[in-house]
């Protein structure tokens, strides 16, 4: 029988279920496992998206039994979940828990998961369909994918599937990235492999293509006509805390602008795709990260600091060079500016800034669209004093939403105009309680849905932008003119701000 | 915070609306959609809270109408609430005497602006929704027979009346059942030869079920009595055996398919916010919901089962 009678286009109450399967997860002490996998999946049991049957399966390096790793995740979805815990939903996954213990390069632990999975496709009905999540450093996919390969498990029978998924950083340069999609591609397919940028899954940031696409009045405005410049910034209140090891020799650039921002600005630039799926979205974004030029003078367009000791929030903080784990000469930045062309008819002449950065003023991720002023000022100079240029802000995060500003008269007898804001708040005029990145992200996996992931072709020309500033950057650090020091709870170091203002702009305090 | 206003009219209330907001801090309106629900003086305040909770998806006004007696000379009283962690406005309109009459020229000035209404019919509903003073006012007329005394005849009356924006709770009861029934389906691509539905006596939901099921499937669908509580049985007969999810319990189900062990599904009955909060997600015509109350309506007129008319 060709199609479900059950299902009609029309029906757009009906969820899609994933059909039957299990997650295996690697790592499952780390904190993205703790704090964001295993309450998603909670979550998306809890709002009846999970097949009957689903079965999650740990891997680590503990002593632990079936019981003990279901404690874990217990405790884990009381203390992280977005939903009420309700005993129900735990009884439907209580009995699909299972833990397997072993290292990396342990063959016995990896026949006993053959075994475990296979296991699972009987008691569970799981019907050999398994993702496997790699929520561990990228020094070990290596390892765990030959591991996979070695032991069968990559090899999906039949109708079967078998997906793998990975997050960031996907490599620290073009090259690594490259190895690091050779030792994935050799195993699994191409269409198989889930790369997590959790930011691709916030609904803003969906929401900018149908505020883009879906309406009329902001698509006739948006190019270099009307456009001044872009702002995208991510800015983080905390300092590294305790991910010292993680982030030496990164830096913010390799973390955040690589993939969040990089792609963030795609959304914003591309053009209308031909359809919403996953490849034409891909063609598209592909078609703005190959036209990103950087501009040729490196050491006036981009901007790099270290956050000092100081107080941020009414609290004593340390410097960056203080922090544990850190070497007093290092020269990893926390923050990044950057800034790119985009060489299209669209954009030509209108600079994309990128920024961000560790114990900034607040935590906020936006996109800025500044707009020229009128070329023709009707009121006398005096009136339009307080007059800057119009602008609608795209917030990420926290507080989802849109603010659009511009000119008003100010009530009274005298003509003067003055900023306002129009705001939109998602929480408002929506759902308080729209589903995590994780969630969407997770279910898209066991679907099989894979428009919000990155391809690799995405992640090398990203790493194609970003490798030439990291080198000038080195080269600089050589020549001892390393990474400025900036005030803990501010906006960023004096070199960002001159960047801006060397091309007579200033940076939104977002 | 809660302002009464006596021997009043729809301006004056409107003016109250903006100059609470004003109070609580913030004029500004994240609205989108006013709620219209009638309910009798003795369901209002419950009633009034399920609206406010589902007002927390979809910030709303929510007007609550008391119609009381439409003898003597008309009057209409309010309470309009405002604030106090929620995104939305509430009023409790009370009509008595000739008022009672023209309702809609009470709701229709408190309309929010270019937005959706919707109508809520809490307890009784009237027989023709659409035609009904209120309905006319909404695209999206929400009934529960569920909550009616006589259910079945309710819902039989319901479906024979349906209009485009007519939907019934007991209808959006349905979903988490009718999505694993589709996705069992998806899984298990074989041709149902028969169904059963089980519930307590008179469960309107489980009818729409079984209609929905004899409507999609072309099979004849039999309808069993069980002690409940709701839904408690569903049945896909197919040649390789059958498909089914069982919940005694109104909690935990029980999905069982050929060829696949027994599993536990989390499917606990949902309370009327919940409910209320999924309706209001969609305001086009539900064409699944139509198809299957004509189908019903259809049904029942021609085979008339003695057990729909059985009442205690």
């Amino acid at each position: 029988m060709a199609s479900n009678p059950l299902r009609d286009p029309q029906d757009r109450r009906l969820p899609r279920i994933a059909g039957p399967c299990g997650l295996v997860l690697f790592g499952v002490t780390g904190d993205l496992s703790r704090k964001k996998v295993m309450p998603a999946i909670y979550d998306l049991a809890n709002r009846g998206l999970l097949p009957p049957g689903f079965s999650l399966t740990g891997f680590a390096r503990r002593d632990w039994a079936d019981e003990d790793f279901a404690q874990v995740v217990h405790d884990a979805v009381k203390e992280h979940a977005r939903t009420p815990f309700r005993e129900e939903v735990w009884d439907q996954l209580a009995e699909g828990f299972r833990f397997v213990p072993g290292e990396f390069d342990d063959d016995v632990a990896f026949e006993q998961l053959r075994h475990t999975i296979e296991e699972l496709d009987v008691s569970r009905g799981t019907g050999g369909n398994h993702a496997f999540y790699l929520a561990i450093p990228p020094a070990f996919f290596g390892d765990v994918v030959g591991q996979l390969k070695e032991h069968g498990l990559a090899d999906a029978a039949g109708d079967s599937w078998r997906r793998v998924v990975v997050e960031k950083p996907f490599g620290h340069d073009l090259r690594s990235a490259r190895e690091l999609n050779g030792i994935l591609d050799g195993v699994f397919p191409d269409g198989s492999i889930f790369r997590i940028d959790h930011y691709l899954g916030k609904e803003t940031v969906q929401n900018i293509l149908a505020l883009r696409f879906a309406n009329t009045m902001f698509e006739p405005i948006w190019n270099a006509n009307y456009v001044d410049h872009v702002q995208i910034t991510m800015a983080e209140d905390v300092g590294i805390g305790g991910r010292a090891g993680y982030y030496d020799g990164i830096g913010a650039a390799r973390d955040v602008i690589q993939n969040h921002l990089l792609q963030l600005m795609s959304l914003v630039a591309m053009e209308e795709p031909t359809t919403f799926d996953a490849q034409a979205l891909r063609i598209e974004k592909q078609k703005v990260l190959s036209s990103v030029r950087l501009p040729s003078d490196l050491g006036a367009t981009t901007a790099r600091g270290q956050y000092a000791a100081g107080w941020a929030g009414g609290e004593k903080v340390p410097g960056f060079l203080q922090e544990e784990g850190i070497s007093a000469t290092s020269t990893t930045e926390t923050f990044a500016a950057v800034t790119l062309h985009v060489d299209t008819r669209r954009w030509a002449g209108v600079p994309f800034y990128l920024r961000t950065g560790k114990r900034l003023g607040r935590r906020v991720t936006e996109v800025a669209v500044v707009f020229k002023r009128a070329p023709h000022q009707l009121f006398n100079p005096t009136a339009t004093e307080e007059l800057t240029q119009n602008a609608l802000v795209i917030r990420v995060q926290p507080d989802e939403g849109m603010t659009v500003r511009f000119g008003s008269k100010v009530p009274g007898t005298a003509m003067e105009i003055r900023d306002v804001n129009m705001d939109f708040a998602y929480g408002g005029s929506f759902t308080e309680a729209s589903p995590e990145a994780y969630e969407r992200l997770i279910l898209d996996v066991l679907l099989g849905d894979p428009p919000l992931f990155p391809r690799h072709e995405e992640v090398e020309l990203s790493w194609q932008i970003l490798d030439p500033i990291l080198d000038f950057w080195a080269k600089q650090d050589k020549r001892g003119a390393g990474p400025e020091q900036y005030p803990s709870g501010g906006w960023g170091p004096g070199s960002a701000e001159a960047m801006l203002a060397r091309d007579g702009r200033t940076w939104r305090r977002p | 915070m809660t302002t009464t206003l006596t021997a009043t009219n729809s301006a004056a209330i409107a003016a109250e609306f903006v100059r609470a907001r004003t109070r609580a801090g913030s004029p500004a309106m994240g609205m989108v959609m006013t709620v219209v629900v009638v309910v009798e003086e003795q369901d209002a305040a419950a009633t009034l809270e399920a609206a406010r909770a589902a007002s927390h998806e979809h910030p709303a006004r929510v007007l609550g109408v008391v119609l009381g007696s439409s003898r003597g000379a008309g009057q209409v009283d309010a309470e309009v609430t405002v604030g106090a962690g929620w995104g939305g406005e509430m009023a409790l309109l009370r009509l008595v005497g000739e008022v009672v009459k023209h309702p809609d020229s009470v709701v229709l000035p408190l309309l929010l602006p270019d937005s959706p209404v919707v109508a809520w019919w809490a307890s009784r509903a009237p027989r023709d929704l659409a035609g009904d003073p209120l309905g006319r006012l909404a695209q999206r007329r929400i009934t529960d027979s569920a909550a009616a005394a006589a259910q079945a005849r309710t819902l039989q009356v319901q479906c024979a009346a349906y209009s485009p924006g007519n939907t019934d709770l007991s209808w959006t009861r349905l979903t988490p059942w009718r999505a694993l029934l589709a996705a069992a389906l998806d899984q298990h691509p074989l041709k149902v030869t028969g169904a059963s539905v089980a519930a307590d006596r008179g469960n309107p939901s489980a009818d729409l079920l079984a209609a929905w099921l004899g409507q999609r499937l072309r099979v004849d669908v039999r309808r069993i009595t069980s002690d409940g509580p709701g839904l408690t049985e569903v049945t896909l007969e197919t040649k390789k055996g059958p498909i089914r999810i069982s919940r005694p319990d109104g909690r935990l189900a029980t999905f069982s398919s050929p060829g696949n062990p027994d599993r536990p599904v989390a499917l606990r009955r949902r309370d009327v916010p919940e409910l209320l909060a999924e309706e209001l997600r969609r305001l086009d015509e539900d064409d699944v919901y139509a198809a299957t109350a004509r189908f019903l309506a259809r049904g029942l007129a021609a085979k008339k089962t003695p057990t729909r008319k059985g009442k205690k």
